[in-house]
This record gives structure tokens, sequence and C-alpha cells, in this order.
């Protein structure tokens, strides 16, 4: 260290960079390519952005209207299979109903994709609050938290989901909020240990010593260092919303009929299945790569963002 | 340990009551119980007298003890739909669920611990490579869906194994798979991480270097710490398989407590629900406080905190 500081005074003085400052890579640089370089992280945010291009542009890229019944062609098979039936015109064949199905899994795509982001700010939000104020203060707050962690741990979640979406009435909104409501507690129990763990620093203790407020602390000191721990339970917990609301929908209390979700969609062909498995293939196949897209590009953020931490 | 045990048996207590709490308050979340039993269309008189013959026209208060001691004498109400005690009902198909529970967990476990150990051995090797892509897979695969796919492929196609139903031990093969390798990712992880920490440790250092046979040190002395934090684990797994039930049941129709609350959530029936959730959540504290103990006798370290 001491030594490149004396070779490099002079000609810095002057404005000139030494061959090693121009070769090494810049931070930027290292974190560039740690990214492109992490396959788990590339291939899981290229579909991702496949899906959510699908979601977004599900209007313009639709071959049909994703409503629209035509019983006289029901039960079209996907192009790949051999039947005269066959047409490019469905490149993935038609439901029970005669709707096409390419055009029902973009669709499906928009519901699972909003269901999973709106249940995981509002459970994030909430886990978020109660885990860093139980990891900062802790003491009868840690403990009152950790409480509500464990009661909630100990309710059967599908069931309660369930259970309440009977009684209230099934919709859209019903759904992202009760979702939201029983799924904060990995969001409180990480965002626990991670503020429990940046509390414990110097400059926690610097900062307090130069009398800041407990705002500030949390705003400017603690938050920014427990943001990358964040953002990974947030996809993992997307993820989860994602499968909560498709098994809700394929026990017919989650996303009503006849909007397409993809969970729905394979409840709907639970009973063709035998005849026809393709129509629960398609949309399964679907969820599970949006589910390990999501959860890939998550672990690669732990990777890329804490490399120490690496499993 | 007699204090660590009074203070864990205090939490899981008051865990339970809040429990008991928010199950009873499911009673007033559609607004008033007696009109929604009552149906769309009832006379007032009609929905006076539900209201009477259920008890709500007393304070809450005064209802939720009631409840609450009768739940505690093991009354938990009469089923709306089947007219009959609930908690009847309940115990009738709750050894089905257990057993459906358990043949998962062991499904689970036994799959992850030993990927587990040797993804830990040799660490970056094809084995450990192959058991993290499988714990990845794992995880992003629906419940539901696996459990249709099994049903496809070794029900129908290849004709291995019965497809619904409950008549023999090979009808809980599929519903054991599809429930249990949902375990088996964090499991494997949890192993590969605590076997990855002991096999650095310095005691593995003295037995290896004492000329210990490799497979000793490996099963005897490693594993035997590294699984300890798995213990935990597994209890609170099998508490979430149990709640998760209910998807598998429905698919395979086994007639257990999954399959009794789908009827009942089709019904409203919500003592039943009710019953139910207040059953799974009060298993969970029990099994997850059984294995704090377990743990503590294991590790004596836990005591402490």
């Amino acid at each position: 260290m001491a030594e490149t500081t004396i070779t490099r005074t002079p000609l810095a003085r002057a404005g000139i960079q030494t061959a090693e400052e121009i070769l090494a890579p810049s931070p930027g640089a290292m974190m560039r390519r740690r990214v492109f370089g992490h396959f788990g992280l590339m291939f899981g945010a290229f579909v991702l952005l496949a899906i959510i291009a699908m979601a977004i542009f599900a209007n313009v890229i639709s071959p049909h209207d994703a409503y629209d019944q035509q019983l006289g062609r029901k039960l079209i098979p996907p192009i790949w299979h051999d039947s005269p039936k066959v047409t490019w015109n469905h490149p993935l064949g038609t439901d029970h109903l005669g709707r096409d199905y390419l055009s029902r899994l973009y669709h499906g795509a928009q519901v699972s994709l909003l269901i999973g982001f709106s249940a995981m700010i509002i459970s994030g939000l909430i886990g978020t609050v109660l885990g860093v104020l139980a990891g900062y203060f802790g003491g009868r707050v840690d403990m009152v938290v950790n409480f509500l962690i464990t009661t909630r741990l100990s309710m059967p979640v599908i069931l309660v989901a369930l259970a309440v979406v009977s009684i209230i009435g099934s919709s859209l909104t019903v759904v992202i909020w009760v979702l939201g409501l029983l799924i904060w507690d990995r969001f409180a129990v990480v965002m626990r240990s991670a503020t429990q763990q940046v509390r414990s620093l110097e400059f926690v203790t610097a900062a307090e010593a130069l009398g800041c407020s407990h705002l500030r602390i949390l705003l400017t000191e603690i938050a920014p260092n427990v943001m990358n721990h964040l953002i990974v339970v947030a996809t993992l917990e997307m993820a989860h919303a994602i499968l909560l609301e498709a098994a809700l929908s394929f026990l017919g209390l989650g996303v009503q009929p006849p909007t397409p979700s993809w969970g729905l969609m394979i409840s709907e062909a639970k009973g063709l299945m035998y005849f026809d498995p393709w129509l629960i293939a398609i949309p399964g196949v679907a969820l599970f790569m949006l589910v390990l897209s999501i959860n890939l590009v998550g672990d690669g953020l732990r990777d890329v963002t804490a490399p120490e931490n690496r499993s | 340990m007699a204090i660590f045990a009074l203070k864990r048996l205090g939490v899981a207590l008051l865990v339970a009551l809040t429990v008991s709490l928010i199950t009873f308050s499911m009673n007033y979340l559609s607004g008033d119980p007696a009109i929604t039993i009552a149906g769309e269309g009832a006379r007032i008189e009609d929905i006076e007298n539900i209201r009477r013959y259920y008890g709500f026209d007393r304070p809450i208060l005064v209802q939720y003890w009631d409840w609450l001691w009768n739940a505690l004498h093991g009354d938990l109400g009469r089923s709306y739909s089947l007219r009959v005690p609930v908690a009847d009902v309940i115990f009738e198909r709750l050894p089905t669920t257990m057993l459906l529970g358990a043949c998962a967990i062991t499904f689970g476990l036994t799959l992850a611990i030993p990927l587990g150990v040797l993804a830990a051995v040799k660490p970056n090797s094809f084995f450990d490579r192959l058991a993290l892509t499988l714990a990845v897979v794992g995880q992003a695969m629906p419940t539901f869906w696996f459990g249709l796919t099994l049903i496809l492929v070794f029900g129908v196609m290849l004709r291995w194994l019965p497809i619904t139903g409950q008549a023999s031990w090979w009808n809980f093969v599929m519903p054991a798979v599809a429930l249990g390798y949902n375990v088996a990712p964090a499991v494997m992880r949890l192993t590969r991480a605590g076997m990855l920490e002991v096999l650095a440790s310095d005691y593995i250092r003295t037995a290896r270097a004492k000329g210990l046979r490799p497979m000793k040190v490996l099963f005897k002395h490693a594993l035997r710490n590294a699984v300890i934090p798995v213990v935990a684990l597994a209890a609170v797994q099998f508490g979430f398989m149990l709640g998760g039930s209910i998807v598998i049941e429905t698919i395979f129709q086994i007639n257990g407590l999954g399959y009794l609350a789908w009827e009942s959530i089709q019904r409203k029936d919500l003592p039943m629900m009710q019953a139910i959730v207040l059953i799974l959540s009060i298993i969970y504290v029990v099994i997850t406080f059984l294995a704090d103990m377990l743990n503590a006798f294991l590790d004596p370290r836990i005591r402490v905190t």
C-alpha cells in the first residue's frame, strides 16, 4: 500500500495514471464481471425478463382474445403433437372451451406477477418494519416481535388463506391482501438478524455518540447496509407468493374464472389430463420457469452482493 | 435445563392461546355469523333463532371463554353441515394425515441428508453441483403440479402405482413423494452447511490425526454434530407439511385432515375450519416445543441462552 502511494504521488499530482491503475478493474467493472460471469443470475434474469415482457405486452402479442370461446375448436393439441387437428393458428392448442392456450398463458403471466409482486410489497413492509425494530431496539421489542413470528409460523398458511378467502369471498384484491398479511415471517426473521449484525458495528456506535436520532440512524446507517438482504428475501417471497396463489387458484379459491391464472388453468384441465396431458404440462412448466427464474435471480444477487457469504 | 424448559413451555402456551384467539375471531370475519349460516334470503326470525341457538347473542368475550373452555375439554363445537361433534370427525381423520406426514418427512430426510453429506465432503464436485441443482429445481416446483405429474407418469402411463385412495401402503408412495420433496432443499442446504463447518473443526482434525477410518470420522464424529440443527428444521417442516397436506390430499383423494378441511371450506362449515386450524397450530406448537427440548438435550450450548 505504502509503496504504491510513494510511486503514485508525483504522477497523480500531474494527473497521470500508472499502468497498474489503468489496468486494474474499477469496482464497477468488478461488479459487472461478477454479474455477467454468474450463470444462474444471467439465466434467471433472462427468463424473468422474458416472462415480464410477456405479461406487459400480453394484449399485443396474443394471437387471439384470451376469453374468446369457440366450442367448435376445442381441445386442439399443441403444434408438436402428431394430430390432424394441429394448426399454427393455435401454436399451443386450445382448452376445453376452445380458448387459445398461448393467449391465456400470456395473460396468466400478468396475474402471477401482479399477485406475486403486490403480496411481496405488503408482506415486505410488515416484515421489514417488525424485523428492523426488533433487531435495532432489542429487549422487549425483540421479545414481542419474536412472539409474533412464532405465532404466525404456527398457523398453517394455505389453510388459513383458504378459510379466510372462503369467508370473505374471492377476488384478486382479497387474494393479494390475504397472502400479503400472511407471509411476512421470513422478512421479519432475516431483517431482524441482519439489523442485529449491523447494529453492533462501530459506525452505528459512532453515530449514536454523535447524538443522531434513532430515525436518522435507522435510515442512513442501518438501511443501506441491510438492503442487499432485503432484496434477496423479496425475490424469494415473491416466488413463494406466486406458488401460493397458484395453489389457491388450483383449489378453486384464488383467482376466479374466466380470468386466466396458471394455477386455475391446471385446475380446469385436471379432469382432462389423462387424455390431454399438455393442458396441465404447459401452465405447469410456465409456473415452474417463473418461480425458478425468480429464485435464481435471488440466489445470484446474494452471491454477487456478498461473495463472502456464498454457500 | 428445567428453567429453559419452563420458559419455552410458557411461550408455547402463550402462542397456543393467541392462535385460539385468532381462530375464534374468524367467526366475525364476514360480519354477522348468524346471517352467514342462515344463507341468502333467510327471514329475520330464522336469523334470530340461529343467533340464539349458536349463542351469538352473548357478549364476545363470554363466547370466546366458553369456546375455549369447551375446546380444552375436547368439545370443539358441532359441524354446521354434518351435524356431528367436530372433534369426533377430526380425530377420526387425524391419523391418516399424520401417517402421510411421517412418510413424507421420512422420504424428504432420507433424500436430503445423504445428499447434503456427500455435497459437503467434496465441495464443488459433481455431487455438490447435482445436489444444489436438485435443491433449486425442487424449490421451484409447485406441489400440486408435481403431484399431478406423478399421477400421470407412474399411475397412468407406467401403471406402477395406484392413483387415488388409501387402500394399501402403495397408495401413500406418490403423495409422500409429492409432499416430502418440498422439505429436501432446505434440509440438504442445512446439512451441507453444518457438515462443512464441523469438518473444518479441530476435533475432526484430531480424529483424523489419530488415524481413525474416514468413514468413522464422517459418520460417528462429524454427522452427529452436524445434524443437530436439522432436528429443529425437520420439526418445523413437519408442521408446514400438515398444513400443506390439504393440496396433496385433495389431489390423491386421501381421507385425511387436509381433505376434510377442503370439504368444510367448500361447505363454509366454520366450526370445522376453526377446529382444524386450531388443531394443526397446536400440533405445530407441540412439535416445535419437543424439538427445542431435544435440541437442548443434544447440544448443551443452547440451554444457556
